[in-house]
């Protein structure tokens, strides 16, 4: 006779979930350590850590690549402007509005872009964001064309000292990077990852499997989009000034983070973490270069993309044949010889 | 005529089925009858639409005219998906591995998502033995031979515990004691409950557990019956050794 056990975890991901606890511990101590320079460059990591595991989780894994995600960080963006000018709502409240908020409006954008496929799928998301733009842009009460900023009544009223108020916003960051990540872990581990990666390889075995595909692609969707949102409230809150062109660039919030994401490992939970740590690592140390630093990063995707298609995470991953966030399942066969 | 007159329980009932992909008639009003706990065995040349009754059944494709009830049920309009909830399960033809993941992990999808019970990680395992294939759990699907892929076809289809299980030519190339394994394996299934049909080439396989035969040819059906006097018809051995042989 022989038993079957099943695990999920092996002993160098639980080494990993204990080393990223102690990390997140000590991250969260940062406003009694760090600089406020330091604070706002581990925010903002944070901030792109997030938009990169959320934008992995909707093109790497339920094969939606959309490149209009810059729809729903200026969404939150405005929302948060809304709810805290016109609705008298405390700023940290609105981020989770936003989110509210853009899931229901995520729900009527996905049943038409949802029709197309591919490259038409990701040509109509970003024709989606522009939308945004443009609408945003007519809204004379948030400024129009020229925007508005967070009166500084209200960053008062969120906290007396500016210390604090980054102290406060920095949490909300840490929170939001680490929480999407966390997030994507867990899903990913839970039936729906299961149906997620059981679709990504074969959307015909899938169905006849049971797996009511349209309906997960929209519940992913639909979380991602409010997740994003959330980010961006958070951007603009920080930024304290949002205007449409800003708001909805495609280059800061979805080309920089497709770069992260391709580089580090794309449908990989590792790869937006390392691709986000590297883009940091290069901006840092290049960015006086100008234009050439652009270049430098074009040529790097490009040449990550032609050596492994499954970025830096892909390459070691295969190679060592290890995984710090296992989202499978071991059977373990046990001999018993009573 | 149908089979409530006598008592037996339709599982699967299609009524004048149609379906054309231009100007080419694959299922030519093509009616059939499936009664609870039967097992029947389909024939039929290379090209003769019984894939393609298949997707019908199972959903993958939809007819242009004509009815399908399953368990007293109209299905005609329902997707795939619901389809294998409600209890039919279907194999492939060529094998639709999900290559990225383990064995296990492909028979878990539809323990998962093909059955309404709880407990699929068991139930995936059981499958799986049953399937001769726990020594691969942990094998990336994707490595698999050809035979391993038929195998897992096999053990994904019975792990969403159907009612009504259409295999679609899982015996080609086996060697004869693998063939004897699978037909055990067959045997065991069927008298567990589940009522079954099966496409196959390798006749003898077939007809030592058919207990019925339909003969397809041209998306038509063109012999149904008891499987030796099936064989015996001079239109089934007309399509099978062509016409000379009757003379």
């Amino acid at each position: 006779m022989s038993t079957h056990h099943v695990t999920r975890s092996t002993m160098l991901s639980r080494f990993a979930l204990v080393t990223a606890i102690a990390l997140v511990v000590l991250l969260a101590a940062a406003p009694a350590w760090a600089s406020t320079a330091t604070l706002r460059l581990i925010g903002e990591v944070m901030i792109y850590l997030a938009l990169a595991s959320l934008w992995n989780l909707l093109a790497g894994y339920t094969g939606l690549v959309s490149v209009g995600q810059q729809a729903y960080v200026g969404f939150g963006g405005y929302m948060l402007f809304t709810l805290a000018i016109h609705a008298g709502m405390h700023p940290l409240a609105a981020i989770p509005a936003a989110g509210i908020a853009a899931a229901l409006v995520s729900i009527p954008v996905a049943k038409l872009v949802f029709r197309l496929n591919g490259a038409y799928f990701a040509i109509g998301t970003w024709v989606v964001a522009e939308v945004f733009r443009l609408v945003f842009a007519q809204m004379s009460s948030l400024g129009g064309g020229s925007g508005s900023s967070l009166p500084i009544t209200i960053m008062k009223e969120m906290a007396g000292s500016k210390a604090m108020r980054e102290s406060l916003i920095y949490w909300a960051a840490l929170m939001l990077g680490v929480g999407s990540v966390a997030f994507v872990y867990m899903l990913l581990r839970s039936r729906i990852g299961l149906a997620l990666t059981a679709i990504r390889d074969s959307e015909t075995a899938s169905l006849s499997l049971g797996i009511a595909i349209p309906r997960i692609k929209l519940a992913v969707y639909v979380c991602v989009s409010a997740a994003t949102a959330m980010v961006g409230s958070l951007i603009f809150l920080q930024k304290l000034r949002i205007a449409p062109d800003a708001a909805f660039s495609v280059n800061d919030w979805t080309v920089l983070v497709i770069f992260m994401v391709v580089i580090g490992g794309i449908g990989t939970i590792e790869g937006p973490i390392i691709g986000t740590i590297l883009f940091f690592i290069l901006r840092e140390f290049l960015a006086d270069l100008g234009s050439i630093y652009l270049m430098i990063l074009g040529v790097l995707a490009i040449v990550i993309m032609v050596i492994s298609p499954k970025g830096i995470w892909g390459l070691v991953s295969d190679r060592l044949g290890i995984s710090l966030l296992p989202v499978g399942y071991r059977v373990e066969t046990r001999e018993d010889l009573r | 005529m149908g089979y409530a007159a006598h008592g037996i329980i339709t599982m699967l009932l299609l009524d004048s089925l149609s379906k054309r992909y231009g100007a080419l008639v694959v299922t030519d009003s093509f009616s059939f009858e499936v009664a609870q706990g039967e097992f029947v065995g389909i024939l039929g040349p290379n090209g003769a639409g019984k894939t393609t009754l298949f997707n019908l059944i199972a959903g993958t494709v939809k007819p242009d005219t004509g009815t399908i009830t399953f368990q007293s049920r109209d299905i005609t309009r329902e997707g795939a998906a619901a389809r294998c909830r409600s209890g039919i399960s279907r194999s492939f033809q060529i094998p639709h591995p999900f290559v990225g993941m383990t064995v296990f992990e492909n028979v878990l999808v539809g323990a998962t998502f093909g059955r309404k019970a709880e407990g699929s990680v068991d139930y995936a395992m059981q499958a799986l033995e049953l399937s001769g294939l726990s020594k691969k759990a942990n094998q990336l699907a994707g490595s698999l031979p050809l035979l391993g892929r038929k195998r897992l076809e096999l053990a994904r289809a019975l792990a969403t515990e159907p009612r009504l299980l259409l295999l679609d030519e899982i015996a080609g190339g086996l060697t004869e004691s693998e063939c004897h394994e699978l037909l055990d394996v067959l045997r065991q299934v069927h008298a567990s409950g589940v009522t079954i049909v099966w496409i196959e080439h390798v006749v003898r396989a077939l007809l030592s557990v058919a207990q019925r035969l339909v003969v397809v040819n041209f998306g038509k059906k063109i012999a149904d019956g008891a499987p030796d006097k099936v064989m015996d018809s001079s239109e089934v051995k007309s399509v099978y050794l062509g016409e000379d042989a009757l003379v």
